[in-house]
């Protein structure tokens, strides 16, 4: 489906097929069918506590889910987090960038972005500072890198976390709200962080509450409803003439204001 | 009531040299205890929150065991009730250490458990996202930042740890609280002698209170 919107195509990079997960007896994930291609910016949008957020945590295994099949990168991910060992070759090359930044505050902004590279790739210190330099360069850092987390703002906070993830050289990048724990003035310079991302090709998955961004960059956006897709498309068809009920309403809510 | 009392600051001063012999003997049971009592505090600490519950259990039976018993009771056992279960005698100073060591071991699982727990569940999120393993994620993540903020919780275990070794007396090592005995035994001067033991002790926590506050000055940076 969707061949019109992705712009690469070939195979998938993440399958989901029928996920299904709970909390206790909560039912917060539905049969969840989704399948990215390389490429392709998706942007997840949904109401607080309809699952978007859960279902990207399933797809690097921060959360389990109990029934159905998920892949990344022909990595299968079982139910019940089994299978650790295919867990963490997909956490390689899965980058994640978090809503609360999760910065490590006891390490430099360098060290941050070294850290991964050298224990886990096994890097050389030099090679992973050449790295990371060239990445907070890009993200607009570059002068801070001997700085602490704690002084810098939220918004670099949020653009270090993101140069930590990409020193991984991830095939795919999660993002969860990045943006909604910023003061508004700060939101511009990560989503621009982001677009630039997109622009050059990354394959990204994005739970955000930016619709703007959403309409201009998404090839693609899902709505979740009650644990459910209840739609998707592309960002015109979502976000002119959407066609669920549920949509209608969740999109009059957000977009009024 | 017309109690005069003259305070002999000779005396006072006099008893210094004799006190001074213990300190050797206070630092040494204080500072091997607490010693073997961190590494003991790290291992039962973890396992206290292991997820395998068979771990946790002997962790819980430990702390509570010896956090729920008197130091001076514990040393007693030591001194006087194992060598009934060895066969030979326990070396005085061994047994002091070993006090200290069990029983500030009890206290700093728990300083350990505190510590680690206190550290935010996205920080584990992040490592562990960024493909560290397990165990990778909690040493270079998770302990650094829990070990900081351990720093004084442990710095007043030491200090009350110190203040214990004085109930050592009692088993004759030869600490700051028997020299002063022995001292007072053949000078009489208790006021002076046992006011100058506090002193001392007051000047090696005091020192310890101020090393603290250095380190935990220079290792909050970041923070």
């Amino acid at each position: 489906m969707n061949d019109e919107t992705s712009k690469s195509g070939g195979e998938p990079i993440v399958r989901l097929d029928k996920v299904n997960k709970y909390f206790g007896s909560l039912h917060v994930l539905k049969d969840i069918d989704l399948e990215v291609t390389p490429g392709e910016v998706v942007v997840i949008i949904g109401a607080s506590g309809s699952g978007k957020s859960t279902l990207i945590r399933c797809i690097n295994g921060l959360e389990e889910f109990q029934q159905g099949a998920l892949e990344v990168d022909g990595n299968p991910l079982l139910p019940h987090g089994k299978a650790t060992k295919t867990l963490q070759k997909i956490r390689t090359e899965v980058g994640m960038v978090f809503q609360q930044f999760n910065l490590f505050p006891h390490l430099s902004v360098l060290d941050n972005v070294t850290l991964a590279p050298m224990k886990v790739r096994g890097l050389s210190r030099e090679d992973a500072i050449k790295i990371a330099e060239r990445l907070l360069d890009r993200v607009g850092i570059g002068d801070q890198a001997q700085k602490y987390p704690s002084q810098l703002s939220g918004g670099q906070q949020q653009r270090v976390a993101l140069a930590r993830a990409l020193a991984m050289e991830p095939r795919l990048m999660l993002f969860d709200e990045p943006t909604s724990a910023l003061d508004p003035e700060m939101i511009g310079e990560v989503l621009d962080a982001m677009r630039e991302l997109a622009n050059e090709g990354m394959t990204m998955l994005v739970v955000t509450h930016e619709m703007g961004f959403a309409r201009e960059v998404a090839d693609r956006v899902i709505f979740i409803h009650k644990g459910e897709i209840a739609e998707e498309g592309p960002p015109e068809t979502i976000f002119d003439s959407p066609q669920a009920e549920p949509t209608r309403q969740f999109l009059s809510r957000v977009l009024k204001h | 009531m017309d109690v005069t009392f003259d305070f002999d600051w000779q005396a006072a001063f006099a008893s210094i040299p004799h006190l001074l012999t213990g300190i050797p003997y206070t630092l040494l049971i204080s500072f091997v205890g607490l010693a073997i009592g961190f590494i003991i505090g790290i291992v039962f600490g973890l396992l206290r929150i292991s997820p395998v519950s068979w771990l946790r259990l002997p962790a819980v039976a430990y702390i509570e065991i010896f956090r729920g018993t008197p130091v001076l009771v514990q040393v007693l056992f030591i001194f006087y009730g194992l060598p009934q279960l060895l066969g030979g005698p326990i070396n005085a100073l061994v047994a002091g250490i070993a006090a200290i060591a069990v029983n500030s071991g009890a206290y700093i699982s728990e300083i350990v458990r505190g510590g680690v727990q206190s550290i935010e569940r996205g920080q584990r999120e992040a490592g562990l996202s960024l493909g560290l393993s397990r165990r990778q994620t909690f040493r270079y993540i998770i302990w650094p930042q829990a070990l900081r903020r351990m720093i004084p919780p442990l710095g007043n275990q030491g200090i009350i740890s110190i203040k214990d070794t004085s109930l050592f007396s009692v088993i004759g090592v030869g600490e700051l609280v028997r020299q002063g005995q022995v001292y007072i035994a053949t000078t009489f001067n208790a006021l002076e002698v046992y006011l100058m033991v506090a002193a001392l002790y007051l000047v090696i926590t005091l020192s310890l209170s101020f090393a603290l506050r250095m380190l935990e000055r220079k290792g909050l940076v970041g923070q």
